[in-house]
């Protein structure tokens, strides 16, 4: 027996904006479990409105969202919580925290009302760490941290909320390109070992190309989603930049500059 | 969040610190009653001299409690402003909450007289002078409230909330010109602080008050460590954020107005106590923050109060004096030793 895959992600017709000014729309992507896609985009197209709409922190102007067969606006916090996490640019507001206290948060929607930790949510939480490489770590505090390590904190606690969808808005902005693919690296294994969808939006779109099973071009127009190397085919990242300035090299899937 | 318990220590002996700060407040007085005297009073045996007992048990024992519910009810209030607020300098009396008790209180006193001069005093009760305060500090932390979802830069919240220390102080300076003298001396006795002299009735009134909102504090619990790492965040992990905030400014706003309602605005023991707790409880988790800060708040006005008293004389200090002594050099000591006080 052949069961039709569900779909954890889908949008269709999605418009995303501010109140009345819409930023893009006709945005329709679905995406299956062990899904790892990558939002590329100019800067100011609406990538990180796009993640902010999807996470349900601001309202979309039109079209819908499904998480699971579900709509978004349909969903309660807590079961929110229990579908979706998130890896914000922000980072978190009290820097005085540890690594472990900062991943034990991400337990926050299956503890009780006081956030008594189970033996189950330690559980979590020790896979968590060992994960993302944290165990030397564990009781460091989070100003003390570098920022590759700050974000794998952040990604781990995610993690341990134990979601089946996970959005991350600019996990790789201000690390150099080993943190830049050791992180990459670590959410393709997460996506693929652990069965998590993950969505990021990103400008190293090299690496995207690269790593992501699926790619969502974000133009604001037409917003073509597929396999990087369909995409490839298809021209759609020639046109992403002006072509005086930057060529786009099909071969090598690599962004070269016009001299 | 996953050791509490290695605190236990550190629970035991700030409440051993607890008892001995309040035989030593309950110790010293304007009347010399030896230790001995005192210690033997609370246990319950009848005294040498009657009036000993008297004094012990309808003024310092009093004094002594609402020094304790004051003291750990203003760092709470400080402790919620501080994480709802993330900001390390947040506090009742810095957002300008303090100055909105004041400005409520002085309504009550000084504007009744001044709308109508006939009314007497005692029709200002203290039911209606907690409710006045209260609507003060309410209005102004969520008005405080309001600007800090529009503009997110700390420091400019700061300022904003000095601003409105300035403009309540200046309604209040209005009413106090137009106010009669008796009117304008009870605000300026009240505006001093003080701990003492609370009837038992007034007393209860704040020992409910301050159950109320330690209790709305122990139900935030959860939600306060998930505003640990933002709001958004907090959004994500299932906080209803809307609910969230006014549980915690609610407490917050009954904490600090119903305290400054009875005791004076009292200043800096909000903002110094969370950061001097976590000197010794080294944690962000507010199971562990919630009952220290409230047992360290405690202890500190209980020594304050015992300092104000000038020990076997007649004078008594403002105990707003005393805070801001001690309360003002521990600000500036933490932000030079840590050269920024790490929230």
């Amino acid at each position: 027996m052949e069961t039709v895959e569900e779909h954890i992600l889908s949008t269709k017709e999605l418009a995303i904006g501010y109140g009345a000014k819409v930023v893009a729309e006709h945005i329709n992507f679905s995406l299956e479990a062990g899904t790892l896609c990558g939002i590329v985009g100019a800067n100011g197209i609406g990538k990180s409105t796009l993640l902010r709409t999807l996470a349900g922190f601001q309202s979309k102007l039109g079209g819908r969202i499904d998480i699971k067969g579900k709509a978004l606006e349909d969903h309660s916090p807590s079961e929110m919580a229990q579908k979706l996490s998130v890896v914000l640019t922000e980072p978190p507001a009290s820097k005085n925290l540890t690594v472990q206290e900062l991943i034990a948060l991400g337990r926050q929607p299956y503890t009780n009302w006081l956030g008594s930790l189970t033996a189950s949510d330690k559980e979590h939480i020790n896979q968590s760490i060992n994960a993302f490489l944290l165990n030397d770590l564990r009781n460091a505090k989070c100003h003390e941290l570098s920022d590759g390590q700050l974000q794998r904190v952040l990604i781990a606690r995610a993690m341990a909320q134990d979601t089946p969808l996970i959005l991350l808005d600019e996990p790789t902005t201000h690390l150099d390109l080993y943190h830049k693919v050791q992180i990459l690296k670590l959410l393709q294994q997460l996506a693929h070992e652990s069965k998590k969808t993950i969505v990021f939006t990103t400008h190293e779109i090299d690496l995207a190309i690269q790593l992501c099973d699926k790619t969502l071009i974000l133009d604001g127009v037409n917003n073509p989603f597929g396999a990087p190397c369909e995409l490839i085919e298809q021209h759609h990242f020639e046109r992403l930049f002006p072509s005086e300035m930057i060529q786009f090299d099909a071969k090598t899937g690599t962004f070269k500059v016009n001299k | 969040m996953s050791h509490p318990r290695s605190y236990r220590l550190s629970f035991v002996l700030i409440s051993v610190a607890l008892c001995l700060a309040l035989v030593l407040n309950i110790s010293s007085g304007s009347v010399s009653i030896p230790f001995s005297a005192t210690l033997s009073g609370l246990m319950g045996k009848p005294l040498e001299v009657s009036s000993w007992e008297y004094i012990l048990w309808d003024y310092r024992i009093p004094k002594a409690l609402t020094a304790l519910l004051v003291g750990g009810g203003l760092s709470l209030s400080g402790l919620l402003m501080q994480t709802l607020f993330r900001n390390p300098l947040a506090g009742p009396f810095v957002l300008g909450i303090s100055s909105g008790a004041s400005l409520g209180a002085a309504l009550l006193l000084m504007g009744t007289s001044f709308i109508s001069s006939f009314a007497s005093l005692s029709f200002v009760g203290d039911v209606s002078l907690t409710i006045a305060a209260s609507l003060g500090s309410f209005l102004v932390l969520a008005v405080v409230l309001t600007v800090a979802q529009r503009i997110r830069d700390t420091m400019a919240l700061l300022v904003i909330g000095l601003m409105f220390g300035s403009i309540t102080s200046a309604l209040v300076s209005v009413l106090a010109y137009f106010t009669s003298a008796e009117s304008l001396q009870r605000f300026i006795f009240w505006s001093f602080g003080s701990v003492g002299n609370l009837s038992t009735q007034q007393l209860s009134l704040l020992t409910g008050i301050v159950f109320l909102g330690v209790l709305l504090c122990i139900l935030s619990i959860k939600a306060l460590n998930a505003f640990l790492l933002g709001e958004h965040y907090a959004q994500s992990l299932g906080v209803s954020l809307k609910k969230s905030r006014w549980i915690i400014i609610i407490a917050a706003g009954l904490l600090a107005g119903g305290i400054t309602a009875f005791a004076g605005p009292i200043v800096f023991i909000g903002l110094a106590v969370p950061h001097l707790t976590r000197q010794i409880f080294d944690t962000m988790e507010h199971r562990v923050l919630v009952p220290a800060v409230f047992l360290y708040g405690a202890i500190l006005m209980l020594l304050c109060d015992t300092l104000a008293q000038l020990p076997n004389s007649v004078n008594v200090l403002p105990i707003n004096a005393i805070t801001s002594l001690v309360g003002a050099p521990v600000v500036i000591w933490l932000l030079v030793r840590k050269r920024k006080m790490i929230f």
